[in-house]
């Protein structure tokens, strides 16, 4: 694999100095004077070299005006980050009001301090150094033959002398234990959670648990909830704060008038025209929470999938695949709406076991 | 400089060298050689934004809670007192509004976020552009690649810690992708989740994710491409005196350290000032996460912004079969267009070189009109992806201009397919239009706007040849570029190794149609009026790397000369 070297001047590599050109140096002696000027002003006797770089910008008069600016630029700075200071000692936090002053304060003097450094550094650069424009030759990527050459020797001699091309038993037994020393750090992972069993088939929904109204926490009588066209949000009674629970059971109720709501919605599930399907969306666990009455249409507002209340809240647009799944609802003894049973299907995403 | 300083210099660097023998290297790295053109620059953001991230990161992590464990919130934001919320809720509003310099070093770290996640899309655009990725640099755009899908996973950790209703959206969108990955989705989620979502511990593992694990990966990632770009010297734009072989720009020391210093100013001065007067994430105002509540309008950080489009164009597949659940409509959007783009990415390099049997080094980069092909396949990219980005938004851009959300979801289903085509298309026909506007200027000149009288009395407009500046950067991979030929059908010649077989004529074709270009000849009196399919290309080079050399140096004899 030699690279493209006819790109290339040849005789890459010859800048480096031979190591005998060098002065050597004996470990313990003083350097020679002449080392010691590697660091150091160059004797003013010495051979001038030639510069690389001009001392002065061409434009001398431009130069003192720029100097000038980026001086008042970087003493501004320097007083925007006092101020900096000042802000954070002097304005208190604790408050929306206190709090908007100081970000406003803080930010502003952080803004012109760091700000007044760049466009000073700018102006510094265009302005007081000369502008220069240097050629560097590249030299190829690619070693040379000779080199690779001794590489391989030297990759090839340390092989041999390893014994690992020449010791087969070795060899296997060596990737033979750490085969099992590379899956035991994945083993250590299985504590990081349960497995999955049947959990998210099931809800804390139970036959006779009441629904609350979320938020005030209230049960509800379908006389409570009359005018058609409502939706609401319900919890499970004694799971209001639990968000574990909350994240499947949340459960939204849809009032409808006599004759609207139509299959496949379960009749028997409903009470007084009172529906509820799970708020978990069936597409990626988002809940349900726009509802327009007018279409009885609710939808997802993360990505859009629209689900027909009327209809078993069957899908009609978008990227969720199931409807939502719906509660049966009855009414308990004093004539709150509660739930007959759990979910009779998993709530929320699809996962794989689900079937 | 006084004799003080001059002492105290040349003390401190004989007391270095004394012990490390640093001189020689260290010389040749002040005097190394930096290209400039502002297009370089774009790197340059992203490596700062990422230095201003650690620096407020660090300063947020001394206040932030990682826990979810539910407290009663009594700090200084009224509205939400007395409510119950996750610590790191409650420690998030407290460095809002308790912690002097709190809110403004939030706002900076969120917008730093965007600003490196910008940067970084824009330089692999310029890489792509460019050209600039080709050998000898492919590692660095490998790597760059990893880089970009790493920051995305690091910036949605990232804002999923303050645990507010809005990040506990995306964080459940998170979780129902990963559950509806077949065979291990479950599993992964429960292990991730640490049971059933939410759950209490994904807020402290993201956290040691997002400070620890992420970030380590990034500054060794970011250390490495920084060695190659540094070991390999950086690539320079074309222009006169400018060939493979040398670098032309300003020395890194003064220049460059001045110059970039003033960046690294300059960038952290914008992202104040923004996080002076552009409020972003008021996380106070969405409330602590629950499972059952949601704003409309919920929108991820733009850099996520194409996963989402990508959820909500899908159209509703699954399959329920042998008792299991494919739910196509969920892992497909997830996984195959950012896979299509991050693996094609990844691989185009690769592809290109095979096809056009290109293996020499190129530190010259292209102007994108003379790799229509390049430009074109680029711009499908970006089609495709902005497709699925402003997808990611329908909801508001229908909401603001008022076009039915359905509708709209249907245009971009159609868009996404009919969109990269047309941009392709669209794209080369600009470049190739390019490309014979400047083989104009090769051979006729600028006009100048002098008309003069022939003795037969027509008119004619003088013109005068471009100047060598602009000639250079015109003639750049242009001028007598190799034009490998192909044996046309029936020909008695028998075609290269590597053109043979089935493989081998995809490859000619594909190598033909990354080649196609408007010719121009060497001495510039190309004839400017090629027909836009170049000379039929084919692949000779075979296998056998530096067999060829870079075009650009035999076509350009002068120049090579001239920088020698």
């Amino acid at each position: 694999m030699q690279g493209s070297g006819e790109q290339f001047p040849p005789g890459d590599g010859a800048e480096e100095l031979p190591e005998s050109r060098a002065p050597h140096r004996v470990i313990g002696t003083p350097p020679p004077a002449r080392a010691r000027t590697l660091l150091e002003a160059p004797p003013q006797e010495d051979r001038k070299p030639e510069r690389w770089l001009p001392a002065e910008p061409s434009d001398l008069g431009q130069a003192k005006r720029a100097e000038r600016l980026v001086a008042a630029l970087f003493i501004l700075s320097m007083l925007a980050s006092i101020g900096f200071i000042a802000a954070y000692v002097g304005l208190e936090v604790g408050s929306v009001g206190g709090t908007a002053r100081s970000n406003l304060a803080l930010g502003l003097s952080m803004s012109v301090a760091f700000g007044a450094l760049a466009v000073g550094a700018v102006i510094w650069v265009r302005f007081l150094m000369p502008s220069v424009e240097l050629t560097e030759e590249r030299k190829p990527l690619a070693s040379t033959r000779q080199q690779r050459a001794e590489f391989e020797e030297t990759f090839t001699e340390g092989a041999e002398a390893s014994g690992f091309a020449k010791r087969p038993l070795v060899r296997r037994t060596l990737i033979a234990a750490t085969v099992p020393l590379a899956i035991a750090p994945l083993v250590l992972l299985r504590d990081l959670g349960p497995l999955p069993g049947t959990k998210l088939r099931h809800t804390v929904w139970r036959r006779g648990m009441r629904l609350l109204v979320y938020g005030p926490n209230t049960p509800l009588r379908p006389a409570d909830f009359a005018i058609p066209g409502q939706m609401i949000t319900v919890v499970p009674d004694g799971y209001q704060d639990n968000l574990d629970v909350l994240a499947k059971a949340t459960t939204i109720i849809l009032k409808f008038g006599p004759g609207q709501l139509k299959a496949p919605t379960m009749m028997n599930w409903t009470v007084d025209g009172i529906v509820a399907y799970s708020k978990i969306c069936t597409h990626v666990g988002c809940p349900v929470a726009l509802y327009e009455q007018t279409t009885h249409h609710i939808l997802c507002p993360c990505h859009q999938s629209t689900f027909d209340a009327a209809r078993g809240a069957q899908v009609i647009f978008g990227p969720a695949a199931r409807p939502l799944p719906q509660l049966p609802l009855t009414t308990d003894a004093e004539g709150f709406l509660v739930a007959a049973s759990d979910y009779h299907e998993p709530v929320g995403p699809s996962f794989w076991e689900r079937g | 400089m006084s004799k003080t300083t001059d002492a105290l210099l040349e003390g401190t660097g004989r007391f270095l060298d004394d012990r490390l023998r640093a001189a020689r290297p260290v010389r040749g790295f002040l005097r190394k050689v930096f290209p400039d053109h502002w297009s370089f620059l774009l790197g340059e953001i992203a490596l700062y934004s990422f230095i201003i991230l650690l620096l407020t990161g660090t300063f947020l992590t001394f206040f932030f809670q990682p826990s979810m464990t539910e407290v009663v919130y009594h700090g200084a934001y009224t509205p939400l007192r007395g409510v119950r919320m996750s610590e790191a809720y409650a420690s998030t509003l407290n460095i809002s509004f308790d912690v002097r310099g709190g809110l403004l070093m939030r706002q900076i770290h969120h917008w730093a976020a965007l600003l490196f996640m910008a940067a970084i899309f824009i330089h692999l655009l310029r890489v792509f552009f460019t050209g600039a990725y080709r050998k000898p640099r492919e590692f660095n755009w490998l790597i760059g690649i990893v880089l970009l899908t790493l920051g995305m996973l690091e910036g949605l950790f990232g804002y999923s810690l303050p645990d507010d209703l809005l990040s506990g959206t995306g964080l459940r969108i998170t979780q129902g992708v990963l559950q509806s990955i077949p065979l291990v989705g479950t599993y992964g989620s429960f292990f991730l989740f640490g049971g059933q979502f939410p759950g209490h511990d994904i807020i402290p593992r993201l956290y040691i994710i997002h400070v620890l694990l992420i970030p380590g990966l990034l500054l060794a990632l970011i250390s490495a491409h920084l060695f190659f770009m540094f070991h390999q010297k950086h690539t320079q734009m074309p222009g006169k005196g400018r060939t493979n072989a040398n670098v032309v720009g300003a020395p890194m020391y003064p220049y460059f350290m001045a110059k970039t210093g003033a960046f690294f100013f300059f960038i952290f001065a914008v992202l104040a000032l923004l996080s002076t007067f552009a409020q972003i994430n008021p996380i106070w105002l969405f409330g602590p996460y629950n499972p059952s509540g949601i704003t409309a309008g919920s929108q991820p950080d733009f850099y996520m912004g194409a996963l989402e489009g990508a959820l909500r164009i899908m159209p509703a597949w699954e399959w329920n079969v042998f008792g299991h659940t494919f739910a196509f409509n969920v892992f497909i959007p997830a996984l195959v267009p950012l896979g299509i783009i991050f693996t094609g990415a990844a691989l185009w390099p690769f592809i290109e070189r095979w096809a056009i049997g290109d293996y020499s080094e190129h530190h010259v980069n292209d102007r994108p009109r003379n790799a229509p092909t390049r430009t074109g396949i680029g711009m499908a990219a970006i089609t495709f992806y902005g497709v699925l980005w402003l997808e990611g938004a329908n909801d508001i851009i229908a909401d603001q201009l008022q076009i039915p959300l359905y509708t709209l979801t249907w245009i971009a289903r159609i868009a996404i397919f009919v969109g990269p085509v047309v941009a392709y298309w669209v794209t080369k026909r600009i470049c190739l239009g390019l490309q014979r506007k400047d083989a104009h200027l090769l051979e006729h000149g600028v006009e100048t706007g002098i008309i003069r009288q022939l003795p037969s009395g027509e008119y004619v407009e003088l013109t005068k040849p471009v100047d060598e500046d602009m000639r250079a950067v015109l003639e750049w991979g242009r001028v007598g570029a190799p034009q490998i030929t192909a044996p046309p059908a029936g020909a008695d010649e028998v075609p290269a190794p590597g053109a043979r077989g089935p493989l081998g004529r995809a490859r000619t074709r594909l190598g033909q149609v990354i080649t196609e270009g408007i010719p121009v000849e060497a001495d510039g009196h190309g004839n400017g009026h090629g027909n836009g399919h170049g000379s039929p290309a084919a692949v000779t080079a075979g296998e056998q790397e530096g067999d060829r050399p870079a075009g650009p140096e035999q076509a350009d004899p002068d120049g090579e000369d001239a920088a020698r």
